[in-house]
């Protein structure tokens, strides 16, 4: 679906107009293809204090072919500026943040990258340094509303003892999976992370169901997981079966037609991943439904059909897989679609939201137990897509959804899709019990 | 010496929802409904870009333009478009033979797997120019000279203009297949009210099979059709029994719409597999076909009745097996008529036919009713012809793969001709 708006303000003439008239002025957003280089510029690692990660991440841009250049160098575009912040003591270490970002984020490209590093808060020994800890998500969620042209800014905490996990997370933020993801915190575990990954296909190998798989944004996620390598098991409804079939002889993958509410929909699912493909190393939990009504007109059923198929499916199916030997695989990734409707609420949503809300703290409570056996469960929460279902929607509404956030624009099904897909890679071993927005900052919700 | 030979797995199924004629359907042709029933079977399976050992599949109102439609239809699919194919055609009887074919390659060990179909459309069917016409312009083909040509051409006349339209009259007796089953079921005093009481349960079990997922895998929706259109999970005895007869005349009229099958398009396709070839993919077997038969009986003059041929194929099979007619868990009789159902049944209970027209000691006897068509048969989901064998076979092998192991099912479907082609499954 094209974004008229933003081709708009970038033709020539329309660039004047929403100049002077101080409109929205989206650009096309850097977005992720196979083979691109990390980063398509230079970048910048600069530190706030003694920090501990400076000199690692300065080798991973290396190793990743980016060509690190220096904060004083004049000039050139940068396509990123990365903070180590985890040496700061106490307010006064953020004047050193300042002098970095200031000069740098004048000189950043279309669609660069701000990424902060810094120890998370409650770890911190003094007040002071909890304060200075804390100040940076104010200072990223800012700047993230102030940068233009598609760049992003995100804030990642790294406990001490998580450096392991360092290399996934970083290379997702600054490369252009992370298209629609800006003003974001996320907070590494201590993990063991396998070595090495093939980083053009990091799935190669593994499996990966994903329920929802007929359209939309289910069916880009299975279509970027085979992309990456994956095996894709896709799961629907029956009634949903010609789609899915398409979609999976598409990306060359196993269509699995079940209704997930089905009594014994995770059993047969579980038995179904043992003996066709030896157990699945992805769940993606994308089924869901909604039924809109205000909560005073909403009858029983719109209610309990969104939770059953947006919530309790998903506590039931991984249920069934965690309680059937082999059906989840050493180091599995879990990953389930949640909604800035779950994080803000949405009038008309109250059933939905609901769910999707339910979805964060499941994730949360069950990050334990998933870390115990090597794996990891997180969620994402989309904001504005731009999917068939926005696209009935009537203009005003959807233009004005569209675009209330950083970037000025709807975000694509394949955004979602990218950040599922890093998420399920290994090298997010350390990457457990987040909740990852891809809301391109969205106003609501924060 | 014959190398040793083993027997075919059953790995799945898939098909079309069955449409009744000119409905969701009437722009889909042959090739396209074959194609999609594969890549669902495909999909199912996780085949894209792998070769099978063969496709055998085939219809039976086909077009001269699809003298490869088997072929054509693989490579339209996600298969790998060096998977060989051939077409078959035994009327009603295609695709249940087309599965025979192909195990028995796998049995032999020329194959390791292949995929069995059929597929039918009454709604898109070959229309010719009538056989006149024909003559006329075969003979303008040959003709060398102007005045040949005009002589050729003079032999025009504005009858010639009438199509000539399939139709599914014998072409020996002029009489259409639900005449013949009339006459069969005269013949056999078959009544209305159990021919009324068969569809119905048809329909129920259908219905039934549908609501607890039964056919989740075995079906994939087609052109926004999910379920067969011609399912009435609400029909009722009441309802069946105010049908006007359609075949048959007199006290003996008893055949309606209702416990007929009606014309039907859609595709099946199943794939079978050497066990080995299953187990390298981490597949499953459902049923192996341990064996068939085929039979045809004289119905221009020897007075059998057309649709009879499998009554006569059933005790050859039993016999190279050591069974019994009873010796099975499930039954599927093929519905192309609710008396023609009825009338086999009979015809196995009766000594003096059984002795007399069977050649054997004594009548086969009854079979227990409740194993019949379990999940519904022909008169609920539609009969496209060719594809009425795909449906069978995948729909059985799942019964017997439910049931546990060392279960048996047999299958009877009668064709156009006199002809019937017979099997055994087993878990």
């Amino acid at each position: 679906m094209s974004d008229w708006y933003r081709d708009f303000a970038n033709s020539g003439f329309g660039a004047t107009i929403t100049k002077q008239l101080g409109l929205p002025r989206p650009v096309e957003l850097r977005r992720y293809e196979p083979g691109q280089p990390l980063l398509p510029g230079p970048a910048v690692v600069g530190s706030a204090g003694q920090g501990r990660l400076r000199q690692q991440l300065t080798a991973l841009l290396i190793d990743a072919g980016v060509t690190v250049s220096s904060p004083e160098a004049d000039g050139e575009r940068l396509a990123a500026v990365l903070l180590d912040a985890t040496g700061l003591t106490g307010p006064a270490d953020l004047a050193a943040a300042h002098a970095l970002l200031a000069p740098a984020v004048k000189r950043l490209a279309p669609s660069g990258r701000v990424l902060v590093l810094a120890d998370p808060p409650a770890d911190a020994d003094s007040p002071a340094q909890a304060a200075a800890r804390q100040a940076l998500e104010g200072l990223v969620r800012s700047l993230a509303k102030e940068l233009r042209a598609g760049a992003t800014a995100n804030l990642v905490l790294v406990p001490a003892g998580a450096e392991d996990g360092l290399a996934g997370p970083v290379r997702f933020f600054l490369s252009g999976r992370a298209a629609y993801v800006d003003g974001q915190v996320l907070t590494l575990t201590p993990a063991t992370v396998p070595a090495g990954q093939d980083e053009d296909r990091p799935l190669a190998g593994r499996t990966a169901v994903v329920t929802g798989a007929a359209r939309g944004i289910g069916a880009a996620i299975a279509r970027v997981l085979s992309r990456d390598g994956a095996h894709v098991v896709l799961v629907d409804v029956p009634a949903a079966g010609e789609s899915l079939a398409a979609v999976a002889n598409e990306v060359g993958g196993t269509a699995v037609a079940m209704d997930i509410t089905a009594p014994d929909a995770g059993p047969r699912l579980a038995r179904q991943l043992v003996a066709r493909h030896g157990g699945a190393d992805v769940v993606v939990h994308n089924a869901g439904i909604t039924r809109d009504k205000l909560l005073v007109n909403m009858d029983a059923d719109r209610w309990n059909a969104v939770l059953a198929v947006n919530l309790q499916a998903q506590l039931d199916l991984t249920q069934a897989l965690l309680d059937t030997a082999g059906a989840l695989k050493a180091g599995a990734r879990v990953v389930s679609v949640s909604s800035q409707s779950g994080i803000a609420g949405n009038r008309g949503q109250t059933n939905y939201a609901a769910s999707k809300a339910g979805i964060i703290g499941m994730v949360r409570a069950w990050a334990p137990a998933f870390a115990e056996r090597g794996a990891t469960v997180n969620a994402v929460a989309p904001g504005f897509i731009v999917t068939e279902m926005t696209a009935g929607m009537p203009l005003g509404t959807r233009e004005i959804g569209a675009r209330l956030n950083s970037l000025q624009q709807g975000g694509l099904p394949v955004d979602v899709a990218e950040t599922i897909a890093w998420l399920a890679q290994p090298a997010s071993a350390g990457v457990n019990g987040q909740v990852v927005r891809v809301c391109g900052q969205s106003l609501v919700g924060a | 010496m014959a190398a040793p030979t083993r027997k075919a797995a059953i790995v799945g199924g898939n098909r079309t929802p069955f449409a009744r004629a000119n409905s969701v359907y009437a722009r889909a042709s042959n090739q396209d409904m074959l194609t999609a029933a594969i890549d669902g079977l495909v999909a199912r399976f996780g085949l894209q870009d792998q070769q099978v050992g063969e496709v055998a599949a085939g219809a039976v109102l086909k077009h001269s333009r699809d003298f490869n439609l088997t072929r054509e239809a693989v490579l339209g699919s996600r298969l790998s478009a060096a998977t060989p194919a051939y077409d078959v055609q035994q009327a009603c009887g295609t695709g249940l033979e087309a599965a025979v074919l192909v195990a028995n390659k796998i049995a032999l060990g020329q194959v390791e797997s292949g995929i069995a179909g059929g597929v039918d459309t009454a709604s898109d069917a070959p229309v010719a120019v009538n056989e006149d016409l024909r003559r006329v312009l075969m003979e303008l083909n040959r003709a060398k000279t102007v005045q040949q040509r005009i002589k050729a051409l003079s032999g025009l006349r504005p009858g010639h203009l009438s199509p000539s339209v399939p139709s599914t009259s014998e072409p020996r007796t002029g009489l259409s297949m639900g005449e013949h089953a009339a006459i069969t079921a005269a013949q056999w005093e078959i009544g209305r009210t159990e021919q009324d009481e068969l569809a119905l349960r048809s329909h129920q079990a259908l219905a039934a099979a549908y609501e607890r997922g039964f056919f989740d895998d075995l079906v994939t929706p087609y052109l926004g059709l999910a379920r067969d259109n011609n399912l009435r999970p609400d029909t009722s005895m009441e309802k069946l029994a105010k049908l006007k007869p359609v075949f048959g005349t007199g006290a003996d009229a008893t055949m309606t719409a209702g416990n007929s099958t009606p014309l039907t398009d859609g595709a099946s396709a199943v794939l079978l597999a050497s066990d080995e070839w299953a187990a390298e993919r981490g597949l499953p077997v459902l049923a192996h076909l341990v064996d068939a038969q085929t039979a045809a009986v004289d119905h221009v003059h020897g007075g059998e009745g057309l649709l009879m041929a499998p009554v006569h194929a059933v005790p050859v099979l039993l016999a190279r097996n050591g069974l019994t007619l009873q010796d099975f868990d499930f039954y599927e009789v093929h519905e192309a008529f609710a008396s023609t159902v009825l009338a086999t049944l009979k015809a196995w209970e009766d000594d003096a036919y059984c002795k007399d027209t069977l050649g054997l000691d004594g009548a086969l006897g009854a079979i227990d009713r409740s194993k019949l068509n379990v999940a519904g048969s022909s008169l609920a989901a539609g009969h496209p012809f060719a594809a009425t064998g795909g449906r069978i076979v995948a729909t059985l092998a799942k019964l017997l793969a439910e049931a546990g192991p060392g279960k048996r099912g047999l299958i009877s479907i009668c064709a156009a001709g006199g002809q019937g082609v017979v099997a055994v499954l087993e878990s």
